[in-house]
């Protein structure tokens, strides 16, 4: 199994989400991650799926989404081409002791910090999963009293745009 | 008992004269004054709906009170499965759009089997259904239900509407959307306020559906591939679906197939788009298919599929299906194909298009036709060897196979027959000659219970210059049969065969074979103990009842039947139990292991090929 990013260009429609999220759960896929947000066009929205699917039952999913009346178009985003992001929220446990080497590992991994209380640091992280899993990594020795994430995003480099590249419609 | 009179009947709008007002082109409406529900009700009467099927209730109320003065005509049905049902029954007989009608909470959860149904048989309807008001939405007030929520996996698409404006436009969608690219149903949930509010129509509105464009046209390169593997074929056959009746392309392969010399399988949602008594049919195949069909698809080199879906009922064991065919996949839907087998050569079109330009291909081919005169002898051989048939019953009860037999014979191939789910079904397919598109109605996919009688009664209301002949089972009739009041009060004639064996029988088939004969709750009573009497039931409900109980009968009561035209007629048709539906493979099994009858597995010679 592997991994595959779907970028779904929908109607900014009621509804839509739960469409799209439905035949997945129905069609017997799981979704690693699904972000969602307006896109140039307010008419239109895009949803980001990381989903984890051989490349034969990956195809038939693409199929039954394209089949939704309000999908307007799908494309799978090669990692290669294309760069991806997550942003991470932590709340991680940093007293006088600690904290001068919190401050540290934020630097190394160019993230930030965006609220101090006494005992604890909120840093703010983006990165690709591969660097946020690095950044948890390190943390954790100092303690994670919280954290949340969004569904990864992600853009095809280059100057082509989505609307206008082919899109992905098999048979 | 007061069965309605012909005179009673006649304030009621005929549907010939309805349909030719309806047929006439919509006129241009310059804005006008309404509310939300007169939008509504004006829509359907653009878009030239003659009939709907439906019961109101509070939500829906609004809608109901212009409907009163519409040439729409509605029939107030018993239960809104019923509604549900005969939209689809009309859709299928007519192959227009059936309309059903429902209010909101369980008037809209009573339409969901019949939607259901609908998409897993790809049948155009559209449901419109009442909804709480706006502000009222999501606080689990009186009759709420989330129908939009709850019907979003068995829908084709599906709307809420939230202003009046916008009523004409989602009702042409929701029409453009049931009856285009693959067909399907449609749910239009309408909330009663906006029902109530002040709008202003105006037609025909202007479809706004960016993400839909089915695929018509096949691409020429595929249809070239086609054409060339058609004439390197040494044992091809043309796998036909439901798909085929639903573009109109029965003419088209006829011609295909009688230009190409192909043998040619029907499924059981094609019988009728090829006739029964040509010479190049071999019948269905499937879990009760005929020996030489399945057989033919097992050891086929090439499969033309033609609107049909590889149905698990259909290939038996996956994995073992025809496994030496390469595979030409046509179908509208492009998630068809590849879904369940790997097509060679995919075809994304309308079969009607796809059919026509194979037909060219073909011809235009420098190979021509290819020789197949040792394939149809092993199928001939076969077919003389292995036809349908069945035993008579040693116990001196009826056969119910004869039965169905004789209705097919004697009511003959212009007939609508519309099935149940279960043995007569099966029986229906198999001893029934169809001839003829449109004459075959059943629940392929679903497999829904309590189909016939509702979806007879919309049949009979599509087209009713036709005798239409529901064939039920004894279990299926008490799931739906409150329909018939509708059928004796608004004057639809149509007839009802149960084929009574006093058990869910395809069940009790199950659990001789599969369950050593303990027989756990299939018997359901209607022998032993005759309740319900089906007579006394059919004359309680307004229709003619009937019973017969010895071969001896069974033509005079089909022609006595025949001869009523006046009212719906049911037959009680007591036939013994232990009969049972031959061929069959297996569930899960593959279709090399079909059975012909109980313990005999046909001989195939495989040196032959």
């Amino acid at each position: 199994m592997n991994k595959h990013t779907l970028s779904v260009l929908v109607e900014n429609k009621p509804s839509v989400l739960a469409r799209v999220s439905g035949l997945f759960s129905r069609r017997g896929f799981n979704i690693d991650s699904l972000a969602v947000g307006e896109t140039e066009n307010p008419d239109v929205s895009r949803i980001t799926i990381v989903v984890n699917a051989d490349s034969s039952p990956l195809e038939q999913v693409t199929k039954q989404l394209n089949k939704l009346v309000n999908v307007l178009k799908i494309v799978e985003l090669d990692p290669q081409q294309s760069v991806q992001r997550e942003l991470l929220l932590v709340k991680v446990r940093a007293d006088r002791a600690q904290r001068s080497q919190v401050l540290e590992t934020v630097e190394l991994f160019r993230a930030k910090v965006i609220d101090v209380a006494p005992d604890t640091l909120t840093i703010e992280a983006t990165g690709n999963p591969d660097k946020l899993d690095a950044l948890l990594r390190d943390l954790e020795p100092y303690g994670i009293k919280e954290m949340v994430q969004s569904g990864l995003v992600a853009i095809g480099r280059g100057s082509r745009s989505i609307t206008t590249g082919p899109a992905l419609r098999a048979a | 008992m007061t069965r309605p009179t012909p005179e009673t009947l006649a304030h009621r709008a005929n549907p010939a004269t309805v349909a030719a007002a309806a047929n006439q082109a919509p006129a241009v409406v310059s804005p006008v004054s309404t509310t939300g529900a007169g939008a509504l009700v004006r829509s359907l009467e653009a878009l030239g709906v003659e009939v709907a099927f439906g019961i109101p209730g509070g939500t829906i109320l609004p809608a109901y009170d212009p409907l009163f003065d519409s040439k729409v005509r509605h029939i107030l049905v018993r239960h809104e499965q019923g509604a549900g049902h005969a939209a689809t029954g009309y859709a299928q007989a007519t192959g227009k759009v059936g309309v059903c009608i429902a209010t909101s909470g369980p008037g809209a959860t009573n339409l969901v089997t019949a939607i259901a149904d609908a998409y897993m048989d790809s049948v155009p309807i559209v449901a419109i259904t009442g909804q709480v008001s706006r502000p009222a939405i999501g606080t689990d007030a009186f009759q709420e239900a989330d129908i939009q929520g709850i019907t979003l996996p068995v829908t084709k698409h599906n709307f809420l509407v939230q202003t009046p404006e916008e009523l004409p436009r989602v009702l042409a969608e929701a029409f453009h959307l049931a009856s285009t690219g693959r067909p399907g149903p449609v749910l239009v949930d309408i909330p009663k306020d906006v029902q109530q509010a002040p709008t202003t129509f105006s037609w025909p509105p202007v479809l706004d559906l960016p993400g839909y464009r089915p695929t018509l046209h096949p691409h020429g390169k595929q249809i070239r591939e086609a054409a060339r593997l058609i004439a390197a074929a040494k044992r091809p056959v043309l796998y036909v679906g439901g798909g085929v009746l639903k573009a109109g392309a029965t003419d088209g392969l006829r011609k295909l197939a009688e230009t190409t010399g192909i043998p040619v399988v029907t499924t059981l949602m094609a019988l009728g788009a090829f006739p029964d008594s040509h010479p190049q049919h071999l019948g269905m195949p499937g879990m009760h298919g005929t020996v030489p069909a399945v057989y033919a698809l097992q050891k086929s080199d090439l499969l033309i599929t033609l609107g049909a879906r590889f149905d698990d009922r259909v290939t038996g064991q996956l994995d073992s299906f025809a496994p030496d065919a390469k595979v030409v996949h046509a179908d509208i839907d492009p998630a068809e194909i590849g879904k369940n087998r790997h097509a060679d050569v995919p075809i994304v079109g309308d079969a009607r298009h796809v059919i026509d330009e194979l037909i060219a291909a073909v011809s235009a081919s420098a190979e021509g036709a290819g020789q197949y005169e040792p394939w149809w002898s092993t199928l001939n051989e076969l077919r003389e060897r292995y036809p349908l048939g069945y035993d008579e019953p040693t116990d001196g009860s009826l056969a119910p196979q004869y039965v169905i037999q004789r209705i097919g014979e004697l009511v003959g191939p212009d007939a609508i027959y519309v099935a149940g789910v279960g043995q007569h079904q099966m029986w229906a397919s198999q001893f029934i000659s169809y001839e003829k598109p449109g004459t075959w109605l059943n629940s392929g996919g679903a497999g829904t219970m309590g189909y016939a009688v509702p979806a007879a009664m919309g049949a009979k209301v599509g087209r009713p210059d036709t005798a239409v002949w529901a064939i039920d089972g004894d279990g299926c009739f008490q799931m739906t049969n409150q329909e018939l009041a509708t059928c004796a009060l608004e004057g639809i004639p149509v007839k009802i065969a149960i084929i009574n064996n006093g058990n869910l029988g395809m069940v009790r088939q199950w659990q001789t074979l599969f369950y050593e004969g303990r027989y756990s709750n299939t018997n359901l009573g209607t022998h032993k103990h005759r309740i319900p009497d089906f007579v006394k039931l059919a004359e309680a409900l307004g229709c003619i009842g009937l019973r017969c109980e010895s071969k001896d009968d069974v033509d005079k009561i089909i022609k006595q039947a025949m001869e009523i035209n006046d009212a719906p007629v049911v037959i009680d048709f007591t036939v013994g139990q232990d009969a049972m539906v031959w061929p069959m493979v297996a569930a899960g099994t593959s279709n090399d292991e079909i059975m012909f009858a109980r313990d005999v597995r046909p001989e195939f010679e495989e040196d032959d090929l």
